[in-house]
């Protein structure tokens, strides 16, 4: 390839020659450098919007979006100063003032990004609490429960439902603190074009998008003498039973794709 | 349609009818009677006005007179205003009701309706409109023809040199020397941010896309700004023609104009005004002759104030829920369906064909090293003249507050000067001989913004402003990013808590962690710029936060919460008329004292 093709960039201290095209992130992570990111779904959430990625660039004013921004040539970029940790810190501190922490009984928990970005950082009280959403459960969907109480406005979800399943089935609703995650005339995801496909929970990073748990039921009708009870699986499960078992998923977006975990 | 040959004809007849509006001593037998018809001396009837005067006219049988609506003369504390040319007699607080004796005794008798001059704040005395202290001052380029030429009058505009820039342009100059010519300048954006025009529109040019359009920002969110709404209502044509220019130096033939649904004035005169070129084939297929093609629409905001920001804007316009983009990309090089995109506020524009008639080195000539020409300011608050006020760049915020604001009302003080809405800061007392200029007001922890200006005097709590704008922004934040979303709200939180008496020690060292903060870590200019009016009132006014946390103690007294009523136990007589008063049985009484 062309030398033009290639750009020659700092970060943290260290010399880096990348492809042109690149984004920060990508550079960063070639060299060994971790970036946290959260609303960040390669190829399908690149909206920069939690802004966690963050990092500093010599002579800019504010700070860059590294899963978005290309790298140029020149540039000198801070992904871990002083200034980019607190920012990270806060935003991640205002995520959680706003957030049903109740992980212990979370459908998520020890797989959660926003629990593992928790750990990371090492928070240990939230500074800055006030007011907290309040949303009730729709658990009215034959195969997913939604909790917005848990939800991160990370959008990885409306991109997952409007450009890999190209259903569009949810969208933003409301204004600043108010905005969350609805549907038309937000009525509960059993009444809409929802197709089950169950990809939004995939994607999402929380607890907020779970699947329904039919456990109880299933023991029910096991136990129920008068019942031949079979099994069928649908495309999905068997995609994720094929996953168990270290198969390759050529449609992945899932939350492996983000980091932070 | 018309030829360039007829319009030339329609600007040298009608400039000579029209000497009388800007010409003393114009020698003609016709009286033209020019009443305000912008948004706030419309909603004080100046339709009325108007109507009242043909028919007294028709009625007396008075010849020669005739009544004109014009957009917004600036004096909108005096509003409704009625202007008399020749003579540029100046009537002010004008009813309905007075236009009969205006007539009567102004038309018909020749004398003047003294009780309705307009006069000096200072020193009462009776001034033509250019001679009052509120216009000495000001320099008039955007809003030149505003008050002047009735807006829904296309020949009127084409009299004071309307359309001429465009002409020049197609015939004699080339895209590259336009914006030269824009660039020698020194004209910058006037919707905020400042940024250079000539460079934004070569950048444009220079973006590789076979469609390009031209937008104009005509959103106008700021509370109490209504500068883009003036110009629009006032003299909608020059940014028609603006556009015009713009389109032909970027390579465009397609133009929007995004105003907010609440402006409908302005929305119907830029549609007549849009209609009217389009009748006289100034807008449209093969402008004059030439290749140039250019078409324009209107397209309407629903009101959010972050639907100015351009990247939400271009969004809105496509179809989508408001929200910024991330930038880079900049619209100029992928903007409306990610074509190469010139999107430049309404203000900015109304430079445009000055410049281009005038040149470059007379514009540069007004202003400072930095900030050429003028900026249009709507100047409200607790001033005396509140009204529309264009000044040069470089006017020191004294001159606008006290020689063309007429000072603080009620005999009381200045405390505090707002620029730039809920993006910009408060300026104190000792910063009031700054001179008005991007750079120095961004250094004083404020900036230009689109020029709201909002004058505070002592019984404003610095407190309750603050948390005023931040209440702003977290209603407007589009709630796309953490910071902005959340952290303004906890900002709000945390500014409720010291006005409502219950600040705690560290609460701003919290603050001001979180609002640097989301000022670095936001998306969009709405994010990083939220924080200001509460940092600025931190620096300036910090006393005035301890007073509220440490003494719980409201020193402008505005604090419902902190309000402390004592009674001096030596002077009280037990009448008590004030337990028998107070409507929430406050007031107890035991033996002879009121507690
Ligand atoms: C929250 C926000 C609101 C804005 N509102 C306006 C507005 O109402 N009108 C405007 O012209 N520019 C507004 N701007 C600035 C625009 O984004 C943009 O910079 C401007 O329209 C560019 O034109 P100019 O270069 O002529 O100033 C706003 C910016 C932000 C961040
Ligand atoms: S539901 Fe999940 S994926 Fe969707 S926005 Fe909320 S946190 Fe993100
Ligand atoms: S800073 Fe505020 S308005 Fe701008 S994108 Fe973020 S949430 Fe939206």
């Amino acid at each position: 390839m062309a030398e033009e093709n290639y750009i020659n960039l700092t970060i943290d201290g260290t010399q880096v020659k990348t492809k042109e095209g690149m984004t920060i992130l990508e550079a960063a992570k070639s060299v060994g450098i971790d970036i946290p990111t959260l609303c960040f779904l390669k190829d399908i959430n690149e909206v920069g919007d939690c802004r966690m990625c963050i990092v500093e660039v010599e002579g800019r004013k504010g700070f860059a979006t590294s899963c978005i921004q290309k790298v140029e040539e020149g540039m000198i970029i801070h992904t871990h100063s002083p200034a980019v940790l607190e920012a990270r810190r806060v935003i991640l501190d205002l995520i959680l003032s706003n957030h049903h922490k109740d992980c212990l009984t979370c459908s998520r928990s020890g797989n959660c990004e926003l629990q593992n970005l928790a750990i990371k950082f090492n928070v240990q009280n939230i500074e800055y609490t006030g007011k907290q959403s309040e949303h009730t459960i729709d658990d009215l969907s034959p195969s997913i429960v939604r909790d917005f109480n848990k939800c991160i406005l990370c959008r990885r979800c409306i991109a997952t439902c409007k450009n890999v399943q190209k259903i569009g089935a949810i969208d933003c609703m409301n204004r600043g603190f108010d905005s969350c995650i609805s549907t038309v005339n937000n009525q509960s995801l059993r009444d809409v074009n929802c197709t089950n496909c169950g990809q939004c929970i995939e994607a999402c990073p929380t607890g907020a998008l779970r699947e329904k748990d039919n456990t109880d039921e299933v023991w029910k009708a096991l136990k129920d003498e008068k019942k031949y009870v079979i099994v069928q699986t649908a495309p999905a499960v068997r995609v994720a039973l094929g996953e168990e078992f270290r198969y390759a998923n050529r449609y992945k977006c899932n939350r492996k794709n983000g980091n932070g975990s | 349609m018309k030829t360039l040959q007829e319009i030339a004809e329609i600007r040298k007849n009608k400039r000579e009818e029209l000497d009388l509006r800007v010409n003393l001593k114009a020698s003609t037998k016709e009286k033209h009677i020019l009443v305000c018809h912008g948004t706030g001396c419309t909603s004080s009837k100046s339709p009325d006005i108007i109507e009242n005067f043909k028919k007294s006219i028709r009625d007396n049988n008075v010849d020669n007179v005739k009544v004109i609506q014009t957009g917004c003369f600036g004096l909108c504390a005096k509003g409704p205003i009625v202007i008399i040319r020749p003579e540029d007699v100046f009537y002010s607080l004008v009813k309905p009701e007075d236009c009969e004796e205006i007539v009567k005794t102004h038309l018909i008798e020749g004398k003047l309706v003294e009780r309705l001059l307009c006069k000096e704040i200072n020193d009462s005395t009776v001034k033509r409109l250019d001679e009052l202290n509120f216009y000495k001052k000001q320099k008039r380029i955007a809003l030149k023809n505003c008050g002047v030429i009735d807006p829904e009058n296309i020949d009127e505009y084409i009299a004071f040199d309307g359309y001429k820039a465009i002409e020049k342009c197609l015939f004699e100059l080339t895209p590259d020397e336009i914006i030269n010519t824009i660039k020698e300048s020194g004209l910058r954006g006037r919707g905020g941010a400042g940024f250079p025009t000539g460079k934004k529109w070569e950048f444009t040019k220079m973006a590789k896309g076979d469609q390009k359009y031209i937008v104009c920002n005509a959103d106008e969110g700021d509370p109490g700004a209504f500068m883009d709404r003036s110009i629009l209502e006032g003299d909608p044509h020059c940014v028609v023609e603006a556009m015009m220019i713009a389109g032909y130096s970027v390579g465009a033939n397609k133009g929007y104009i995004y105003v907010r649904a609440e402006y409908p004035i302005a929305v119907q005169r830029f549609q007549t005004a849009i209609n009217q070129a389009k009748g006289y084939g100034i807008l449209g297929k093969n402008i004059f002759g030439t290749d140039f093609s250019f078409d324009l629409e209107i397209r309407l905001g629903a009101g959010a104030f972050v639907c100015g920001e351009e990247t939400a804007l271009l969004e809105s316009i496509e179809g989508r829920r408001g929200q910024p983009r991330l930038k880079p990309p900049f619209p100029a090089n992928s903007g409306l369906w990610r074509k190469p995109t010139l999107i430049n506020n309404v203000e900015t524009y109304a430079n445009i064909t000055r410049i281009i008639l005038n040149g470059a080195k007379w514009y540069a000539s007004i202003g400072t090293e930095n900030s050429k020409g003028t900026k249009v300011f709507a100047l409200g608050g607790n001033v005396v003249n509140t009204g529309l006020v264009e000044v040069p760049m470089g006017t020191t915020l004294r001159e606008i507050v006290y020689d063309i604001g007429g000072g603080i009302p009620n005999g009381r003080k200045f405390k505090a000067a707002q620029t730039g809405g809920p993006s910009g800061g408060c300026i104190p007392l000792e910063h009031l001989d700054t001179p008005i200029d991007y750079e120095s007001l961004a250094q004083i922890g404020s900036m230009m913004g689109s020029g709201g200006l909002i004058v505070m005097d002592d019984s404003k709590c610095m407190v309750n402003i603050a948390k005023f704008y931040l209440e702003f922004t977290v209603d407007e934040s589009c709630g796309k990013c953490t910071p902005c979303r959340i952290g303004t709200k906890r900002m709000q939180e945390i500014l409720q808590k010291i006005c409502d008496g219950k600040g705690e020690k560290d609460d701003l060292e919290k603050l001001e962690k979180l609002a640097n903060n989301i000022k670095r870590a936001s998306l969009c200019g709405l994010g990083q710029t939220a924080p200001n009016p509460v940092l600025s009132t931190l620096k300036y006014f910090r006393e005035e936060y301890t007073a509220h946390i440490r003494d719980k103690f409201c020193p402008a007294g505005e604090c419902k919460a902190l309000a402390n009523v004592r009674i001096d136990s030596t002077k009280c007589k037990g009448c008590g008329i004030c337990k028998k008063n107070c409507p929430v049985g406050a007031i107890s009484r035991r033996n002879k004292t009121a507690t």
